[in-house]
């Protein structure tokens, strides 16, 4: 008797784990809303008007264009570069033991743990250091030692799940080093391997404090939002900008969470 | 007979890729040496490299008549640190990360422990979704949300005023450190959008301490005449503690380093991320700007090394 009346929710908590959701979820379909309003100057709720001409002016800007497309260049090479480099660390890491493991992890880390205007301060006062220029491979280089953790935990939690034996029947049945990777382990890893990387796109294209002192003059999108931010030109625009923002971040975080849900850990829970 | 001359085992292969593959397999330790040589420099000289060089220039000092940096060995640029304005900036980012913290931590527990225990099926699957999306939503369009939102002529005024309770806003705001002009440039609009941005960071490690809480704990607690009051002081609370301390290191760390958010919502005093920001940009006096990062370094140092020995990293 007494466990069942325990195992029926007590109310207090359905209210307050419903409260807590919509106050993560509110402000977000908000910005929805605000995407449609006609008021230009201000941010007055309720809107006066509702009108989908802000698409088309949104679509016209070339300079939404430019920081759009710096920003899906750069999230691409990054996430390259981390995919490259993450499953190299993991692959070490997970297959073999050595003197120093456990640095490694913590060193893999660090970028994500540290407060971003560390590592961002750090990185420019090396290249200020070593007379490198910013430019969009300043930038690359910023997202990528980030993102590089993303694909390692996604690959190290795959990595763990491959049985030792499946390697070994492999190479007792003939296959080289090489074979062995192209046939086993890659099939193994490929999609922990792609939810880390639409994780590392994700988190490269939303970045912006590591951004804002790689970056120079040029404009990625989140760089190109917060100026609308601190200097608000055009709000409209800037309305219909944050709402394609994050739709098309749902796509990669929706996309991760399906390649990997049958697994012991889930993609994303170590952002 | 002649075949038990050779060794008996599989002839080495042929190919270039074939005798790669069998060198590698005779020297398993230049195999990995190759594998993480990429990974290792990237990360080991030039992140680590360009962090210690920062740390390096903190024992440098400005000069102050030519604005050029002095390379010589000096604590001075430490001791402009500590002076009065730049503690009160030490102090009052502190103070946010902790309230904003402990906020967090009461905001998220609830969510945690329903999805840990009671979501079943779909229900968990939506509540796990429910988390990760926000947790993944571009950082500046959720503090523009709430720009929007905590704005003069914003919702949330608007909500106020027809509930008849401006009165009540305007009280709030007329208090003198957490109030000002409207919310959205008061210490109260700050701290919101700082706990609704961290919050997903404290929901997630708590929700993973609390799944490993076995049910019939809950239930002995009951029967042995616990109230649920007691239960969770004396049995969920210190179950739950790794997990929320786990958490409270992200809504810590994150707070102490964030400049974009007090910039946009927020009263002009400044806060170390935004300390380090300026200094390093207009004041172009590198050395006290990494002097300041020095400080979340330390206090994140002290957070973690105590977090351990709490048995926060299982929970991670």
């Amino acid at each position: 008797m007494r466990s069942d009346r325990l195992n029926r929710t007590p109310m207090g908590l359905k209210i307050a784990a419903g409260v807590g959701l919509a106050f993560l979820h509110l402000p977000i379909l908000l910005i929805f809303l605000y995407a449609f309003t006609t008021e230009e100057k201000s941010y007055q709720f309720p809107p006066p008007g509702l009108t989908t001409q802000w698409f088309a002016v949104a679509w016209n800007r070339p300079d939404v264009w430019a920081a759009l497309t710096l920003s899906v260049k750069v999230a691409s090479i990054a996430t390259a570069v981390a995919l490259v480099l993450g499953t190299l660390c993991a692959a070490a890491v997970s297959q073999t033991r050595f003197f120093g493991r456990e640095t490694i992890s913590l060193l893999v880390i660090l970028p994500i743990a540290l407060p971003g205007i560390i590592t961002g301060i750090a990185l420019r006062s090396a290249f200020s250091m070593a007379d490198i220029p910013f430019s969009f491979w300043t930038i690359v280089l910023g997202h990528a030692t980030f993102c590089i953790v993303v694909v390692y935990n996604n690959a190290v939690a795959r990595f763990r799940r491959i049985s030792g034996s499946l390697i070994e029947a492999s190479m007792d049945l003939g296959a080289d080093g090489f074979q062995t990777f192209r046939y086993i382990i890659l099939p193994n890893i490929g999609t922990a391997l792609l939810a880390g990387g639409m994780l590392a796109f994700a988190l490269s294209f939303d970045e912006v404090i590591v951004t804002t002192f790689t970056a120079g003059q040029q404009s990625t999108l989140p760089i190109w939002m917060l100026e609308e931010l601190i200097r608000p030109r055009q709000r409209p625009v800037t309305n219909v900008v944050a709402m394609v923002v994050v739709l098309v971040t749902f796509l990669p975080i929706l996309g991760a969470y399906y390649l990997t849900r049958d697994g012991d850990q889930i993609a994303g829970a170590g952002k | 007979m002649t075949a038990f001359a050779e060794p008996l085992v599989v002839a080495e292969r042929r190919g270039p890729a074939g005798r790669l593959s069998d060198f590698f397999w005779k020297h398993p330790h230049l195999l990995l040496m190759i594998m993480l040589a990429p990974p290792l420099i990237w990360l080991g000289v030039v992140y680590l490299g360009s962090l210690f060089a920062l740390l390096l220039q903190s024992f440098f000092s400005i000069d102050d008549f030519s604005g050029l940096i002095n390379y010589e060995f000096t604590l001075s640029t430490y001791r402009q640190l500590l002076s009065e304005t730049n503690l009160d900036i030490i102090l009052r980012t502190v103070l946010m990360a902790a309230t904003v913290t402990l906020a967090s931590a009461v905001i998220a527990f609830p969510i945690a422990y329903y999805a840990a225990r009671y979501a079943q099926g779909k229900w968990k699957v939506l509540f796990y979704l429910g988390v990760m999306l926000p947790l993944w939503s571009s950082y500046l369009v959720k503090i523009y949300a709430w720009k929007l939102i905590l704005a003069k002529e914003g919702i949330l005024t608007w909500f106020f005023e027809k509930l008849h309770l401006m009165w009540l806003l305007d009280a709030w705001l007329a208090l003198p450190v957490v109030g000002g002009n409207s919310l959205s440039v008061s210490y109260t609009g700050t701290f919101i959008v700082f706990v609704y941005v961290w919050l997903p960071f404290m929901i997630l490690p708590i929700q993973a301490a609390l799944e490993r809480v076995q049910g019939n704990l809950i239930e002995a607690s009951s029967d042995l005449g616990g109230t649920p009051a007691q239960t969770f002081r004396y049995v969920l609370f210190p179950l739950a503690l790794p997990g929320i301390v786990a958490g409270s290191i992200f809504t810590f760390s994150l707070t102490l380093g964030d400049y974009i958010i007090p910039q946009i919502v927020g009263s002009s005093r400044l806060f170390i991320g935004q300390a380090v920001y300026a200094q390093q940009g207009t004041a172009g006096n590198i050395p006290l700007a990494a002097a300041f990062t020095v400080v979340p370094i330390v206090i994140m140092g002290a957070y973690l090394f105590m977090a351990k020995r709490m048995g926060a990293f299982d929970a991670l």
